[in-house]
């Protein structure tokens, strides 16, 4: 199993959320964060205070998927969100060691 | 003294001056109360109410940051409340009783001596409203008048610290300053000493008529008598507030983290609904400065759409040109500022005169709020200095120009004369910069010892950590926003 983290423009959820629908992917987990990576902030000006706003809002999105899924789950993330412009985000990719239902007790596989 | 007293009393008083004075004066009219002027100026009073809470207090909320909302409103309330209770106790006799040319007696402490039907004066002979809505309509703007003074040292002085400042302050700084400036006889009393003088033939009554019209002309505060005008409190409430705003920065000292941390406003939203609420609400501080609802407090009530419209655009557009954007906080900064700006001229200048003082005001404060701010690094955290001080200073000084018939302005009426008197540029803005200078030497000086006084007593300043948690959670124990 996998945990699949994707951080994205938050304008892109919708199409995200659709695309792994589409794939079979059903619940996933959604964070608003802030953030920066090569996409530079912007000047926020109140009368005389300038500030130097480094962080940008994006949504993290969770998946956790069976490994056969991963490739899957990728492309299917990477082509919704992706606008061509810098600020696009990133996906990580983790192993997930143990997964448990917690109405049923169902465990890994079936827990997803 | 108690001969004073008795004019300002209305109606017997008048009566006894001209039969004393002179018997054939005996028709000069007794002021009479008008029930319409009465209703405007009680709407006018509970506008200048809406100005503070909730206007001010959203306005500046808004500006700091989510952890101290609640302590700039409660501050802001309790100022408003505290200012009205010593006002009637106390505040209104020392400000509106004559005494000495710097402050007035307690001849009328508790309110002592008015009654529902005591007549007060207004501008025009022969006209009044209740003693008891001119007491009411004043006390609204000592409440103000303290409360912009928080806005300086916002986000980091104790309540405790607030709480005693506020009765002093209101004390040993507004009530002289307000005395100085808007202290006079009245309009009756002026005009039954000039018609007894008229009146008298022979020189030894010609003399003893004179000797009570120097003593009507002499009862008055310093800077009325010298001349300075302030229609609705460019000086009294504005400049002083600023002025005393700006040595409570320095005195207190620095945000933590000032210069470093984002100290981003947290809701402009509110501080978009505070300053229309301010700009409602001055129609009642400026229309209402009046006291009668006659062509004269129409002129104020243009003015205050004039200005304030002109700044706000002034501000915008030079915001736009310097740093690149128009801003929402830009333009409603802008509005306030003609709002302050206008004040002391609204009842004086012509709306076209307003415009250029708008105008010319945006392009100012916006220059101390920004560039000299920034220059100096003072932590004035809500601009009360580049906002009110300045645009007060500007106000005060354009209203000696504006005032001139010649700009389309109304001119200063002689009551001694019966006529708008001739005006003279050097004469009247050098009384103007007199009362500017007086404004900022006593309430500068005077305010920077109450700052000091209140921190050797309880301390100005937070511990550092509760500081940074917030005041509204140390010092009030709630917080503003629990969704």
């Amino acid at each position: 199993m996998k945990i699949v983290t994707a951080i994205i423009k938050p304008f892109k959820l919708e199409e995200v959320r659709d695309a792994l629908t589409g794939i079979g992917v059903h619940g996933l987990t959604v964070t608003e964060v802030r953030g920066y990576g090569r996409q530079k902030g912007h000047t926020e000006i109140y009368r005389g205070a300038e500030y130097a706003v480094n962080f940008l809002p994006k949504l993290k999105i969770e998946v956790a998927v069976d490994s056969s899924e991963v490739t899957k789950v990728i492309n299917a993330i990477t082509s919704a969100a992706k606008t061509g412009q810098i600020g696009d985000g990133k996906i990580f990719v983790v192993s997930l060691e143990h997964a448990v239902r917690i109405r049923t007790g169902e465990t890994d596989a079936d827990a997803l | 003294m108690k001969f004073l007293n008795l004019i300002r009393a209305g109606l017997p008083a008048l009566l006894a001056v001209a039969f004393t004075a002179a018997p054939a004066l005996a028709q000069t009219a007794a002021p009479t109360i008008n029930k319409g002027d009465t209703t405007w100026m009680m709407t006018a009073t509970v506008l200048v109410l809406v100005m503070t809470v909730p206007g001010l207090s959203l306005f500046y909320g808004g500006l700091v940051r989510q952890k101290n909302m609640l302590s700039m409103l409660t501050q802001v309330f309790y100022t408003v409340c505290a200012v009205f209770v010593l006002w009637v106790l106390y505040g209104y006799s020392l400000v509106f009783t004559g005494g000495s040319d710097f402050i007035g007696g307690f001849s009328k402490a508790f309110l002592g001596g008015i009654a529902p039907d005591t007549a007060g004066g207004t501008f025009t002979v022969g006209v009044a409203i209740p003693e008891l809505v001119f007491v009411m309509f004043q006390m609204t703007f000592a409440g103000i008048t303290a409360a912009l003074i928080l806005g300086s040292v916002a986000e980091r002085t104790k309540f405790s610290a607030i709480a005693l400042f506020i009765p002093l302050w209101i004390t040993f700084i507004y009530f002289p300053i307000a005395h100085m400036v808007w202290y006079w006889a009245g309009p009756d009393a002026v005009d039954a000493a000039a018609k007894a003088l008229a009146a008298a033939t022979d020189p030894a009554a010609k003399a003893k008529a004179q000797e009570a019209l120097d003593a009507v002309m002499a009862d008055g505060g310093y800077l009325f008598k010298a001349g300075a005008i302030d229609f609705a409190g460019g000086t009294v409430v504005h400049i002083n507030s600023g002025i005393a705003g700006l040595v409570g920065c320095l005195i207190v000292g620095k945000r933590l983290g000032y210069g470093r941390d984002v100290m981003a406003p947290h809701s402009l939203t509110m501080t978009m609904i505070g300053a229309c609420l301010l700009w409602f609400g001055w129609f009642g501080f400026n229309a209402g400065s009046n006291l009668e609802a006659t062509g004269s407090a129409v002129v104020a009530f243009v003015n205050t759409f004039v200005a304030t419209a002109a700044c706000a655009l002034s501000w915008m557009f030079v915001e736009w040109i310097v740093k690149g954007k128009p801003s929402m906080l830009g333009i409603v900064s802008g509005a306030v500022a003609g709002l302050v700006a206008v004040t002391p001229a609204s009842g004086f200048a012509g709306p076209m005169g307003s415009l250029v003082l708008g105008l010319v005001a945006g392009v100012i404060c916006f220059f101390f709020c920004t560039t000299v701010k920034n220059t100096f690094k003072y932590d004035d955290a809500l601009d009360v200095f580049g906002v009110h001080c300045i645009g007060g200073i500007t106000g005060a000084i354009a209203t000696g120009i504006l005032v001139d018939p010649a700009l389309g302005g109304t001119g200063v009426f002689d009551y001694v004369a019966n006529k708008v008197g001739d005006y003279d540029f050097v004469t009247q803005v050098v009384a103007q910069l007199k009362g500017v200078g007086v404004t900022i030497l006593w309430s500068g000086i005077g305010s920077a010892i109450i700052w000091k006084f209140v921190d050797l007593v309880v301390g100005l300043r937070p511990a550092p950590d509760r500081e940074r948690e917030g005041l509204d959670i140390s010092d009030h124990g709630e917080r503003a926003y629990n969704a």
